[in-house]
């Protein structure tokens, strides 16, 4: 066999297991999307169908209680509440991240390795575990059932995540560059916006969306803390399509599609910023 | 454009005390080059200067102003450092115009001071390149012309050409010498490099474990060292040193060999003082093929281990009583290994230390 050959068919077989995880990994997303656009008999039909024959908007329609639904489900209140506590707790997750990770990557004080060491043990709790307590402790505070309750449950779970991220950002850019402009007439505080912050952008935004995408989806906690329209998010309103004895897929596949897209969105205007972050770090010396 | 002056200055980090107290007086206009083995506290005591690191004691003053407590923006100082430390982000005008800009001038000035540093770097096709377009030297070049922009009191320079290969090394060298009678400006300048401490000092300033051995100019420092760390330092190839005894007004080596003691220090030695002999290898040639044969001498006779032609001269291995001694050969002749020559011991420029402390005898 000669070379090319050799490597021609290594890049098919790499290019081929490729393809089948990609196939994997989107299967299960793409037949949600396309339930979301399906009528109900359709996608309960036995043998499955599957290539639709019938595409349709009217399980939006319903969902957003045009059209023939006896039973709205709010879900403009449900997508106002998920933006509201997602972009909230992001926001604050971001600045303290950003803070944080800065005084672990720049400054030496007592029990800096301790400190981040147990930062990090917080991630290894899994969420699910503090879910009676959390209710305990929100109850007795009386914020069940508030879009403050589920902020704070999220920046704390966001917080270590974004403080380790943006720590290993800050730390790749040299102190020189600190020095030099603060040599060049800065404040310290000036050296940081002009100098280090530009350069550590991607890998902050990158935190964000990770920091958003946690909250955006996350759905334990979020079922034991909230009730109402006051707080519910769209992955605990999805539980609205379950009746006792029936499921509405169709309905909830509508719905997990507007929860899909913004996500989406989001990660794509990001992207760019994102690969950049994750490359820039290369000052040469 | 300014004098700086450190008096008593300490720097330690926690308990570990890493620079003992220097005194240094530099003039303004001067070129002043801290030379020292790694570790001995030349990035440390040139970041005090700049204010990047705080003075554990003593005073540092520049143009006559304690700036102790002064933050690096307002020492009106400039630095380059080590890695270059250029903005990554910022094309090579923005690199150059940002310390004006901070300092809030007019759109005009700024480009006018840049497009004048540019001028005089040989920056000007290179303005709208980001540093990772640049090569290693275009990106020192850049670093200089970030501190020239801003005309300050005085450069500090650290190591700023280590991370260049020789040749562009030695290019650079004369560039920073040429800019330095071009802005006429204060300049302390840190290098291991002693090759770069006396082709463009002033002064040179030897330090040590966070002391400071000597400071003189360069033919002072070559010329007397104080002790026998200076003698090494100094010098390339370094100077031979010999421990000796004084006997019967003369010097004896460990094997037995004897050298005269140079005339202008007999006073000076005592019978039984153990004392190291320095010479350098310009100063011990074989006879007819020295550099300075006039003046005081002495004879010994080496067996050449190794020679190495150098074109003009040739670098002779060799030893005597035990220790590895070094001699050149001035003149378009070789020589073999095996071959005994008896060579001339210049004592005229030959120095005695101290065998216990290392202090030169003639060091006050
Ligand atoms: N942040 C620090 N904490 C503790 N010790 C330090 C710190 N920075 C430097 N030192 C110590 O201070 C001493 C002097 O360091 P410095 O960087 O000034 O050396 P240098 O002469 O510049 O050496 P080189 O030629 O290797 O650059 C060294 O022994 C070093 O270990
Ligand atoms: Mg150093």
């Amino acid at each position: 066999m000669t070379r090319a050959l050799k490597q021609r068919l290594s890049a098919a077989a790499l290019w081929l297991v490729t393809f089948l995880l990609m196939v994997i990994m989107c299967i299960p997303g793409l037949w949600v999307v396309l339930s979301a656009f399906r009528p109900n008999r359709e996608i309960l039909a036995r043998p499955p169908v599957w290539v639709p024959e019938r595409l349709t908007l009217n399980n939006f329609a319903k969902i957003f209680g045009l059209g023939e639904a006896q039973v709205a489900i709010p879900v403009g209140s449900y997508f106002m509440n998920s933006l509201v506590i997602a972009l909230t707790s992001t926001f604050v997750a971001l600045v303290i991240g950003m803070a944080g990770g800065y005084a672990f990557a720049r400054f030496r004080f007592r029990f800096k390795n301790s400190l981040f060491l147990s930062l990090m043990l917080l991630r290894t709790v899994p969420a699910i575990a503090l879910s009676l307590p959390l209710f305990m402790l929100w109850s007795r505070l009386g914020i069940i059932d508030t879009q403050m309750g589920l902020i704070i449950v999220y920046i704390a779970l966001n917080v270590p995540f974004t403080i380790w991220l943006i720590d290993g950002f800050f730390r790749q850019i040299p102190m020189s560059l600190s020095e030099a402009a603060q040599v060049d007439g800065c404040t310290r505080w000036q050296a940081f916006w002009k100098i280090e912050f530009p350069l550590a952008k991607g890998g902050i935004a990158a935190a964000g969306v990770f920091a958003f995408l946690t909250s955006w989806n996350e759905y334990a906690l979020a079922a034991q803390l909230t009730r109402s329209t006051d707080s519910k998010t769209l992955p605990v309103g999805l539980m609205d399509f379950t009746a006792q004895f029936t499921i509405d897929w169709a309905g909830m596949s509508a719905m997990a599609v507007i929860i899909i897209v913004p996500a989406l969105i989001l990660t794509f205007l990001v992207q760019k910023h994102l690969i950049r972050g994750l490359t820039f770090g290369g000052v040469k010396g | 454009m300014a004098e700086i002056s450190l008096k008593k200055v300490v720097k330690s980090y926690g308990r570990t005390p890493v620079v003992h107290g220097i005194d240094l007086e530099i003039a303004d206009n001067e070129f002043v080059v801290l030379v020292g083995p790694s570790g001995c506290g030349k990035s440390t005591t040139l970041r005090m200067i700049a204010g990047l690191e705080d003075i554990s004691d003593g005073e540092i003053r520049i143009r006559g102003r304690l700036v102790n407590d002064l933050p690096p923006r307002k020492r009106n100082i400039s630095m380059v450092f080590q890695n270059y430390a250029l903005y990554p982000h910022m094309s090579v005008r923005d690199n150059l115009g940002f310390g004006l800009k901070i300092a809030g001038q007019s759109r005009s000035v700024v480009a006018e001071r840049v497009a004048e540093a540019a001028g005089i770097l040989g920056l000007s096709d290179l303005l709208d390149r980001l540093p990772a377009e640049l090569s290693g030297g275009q990106r020192q070049r850049v670093a200089m012309g970030r501190a020239i922009v801003r005309h300050p009191d005085a450069f500090l320079f650290d190591e700023p050409l280590s991370n260049l290969d020789a040749k562009l090394r030695g290019q650079m060298r004369a560039e920073i010498k040429k800019l330095h009678q071009k802005v006429a400006s204060t300049i302390v300048y840190v290098t291991h490099d002693q090759i770069e401490a006396m082709t463009l000092a002033d002064r040179i300033v030897v330090m040590r474990d966070g002391h400071i051995d000597q400071v003189g100019t360069p033919m002072e420092v070559f010329n007397h060292p104080v002790n026998t760390f200076v003698a090494a330092f100094i010098g390339s190839p370094p100077m031979n040193q010999l421990p000796a005894v004084v006997d019967a007004g003369r010097l004896r080596l460990e094997d037995g060999t004897t050298i005269a003691v140079p005339e202008r220090l007999r006073a000076r030695v005592r019978a039984g003082q153990k004392l190291i002999l320095g010479v350098r290898p310009d100063d011990i040639s074989p006879e007819g093929y020295g550099l300075m044969e006039d003046g005081e001498s002495d004879r010994v006779d080496l067996l050449v281990d190794i020679a190495e032609p150098l074109g003009m001269e040739s670098l002779i291995y060799s030893r005597l009583a035990g220790q590895e001694v070094q001699a050149k050969l001035y003149g378009p002749r070789l020589v073999a290994p095996g071959e005994r020559l008896t060579c001339r011991i210049s004592l005229s420029r030959a120095h005695l230390f101290d065998a216990g402390t290392g202090r030169n005898l003639e060091a006050e």
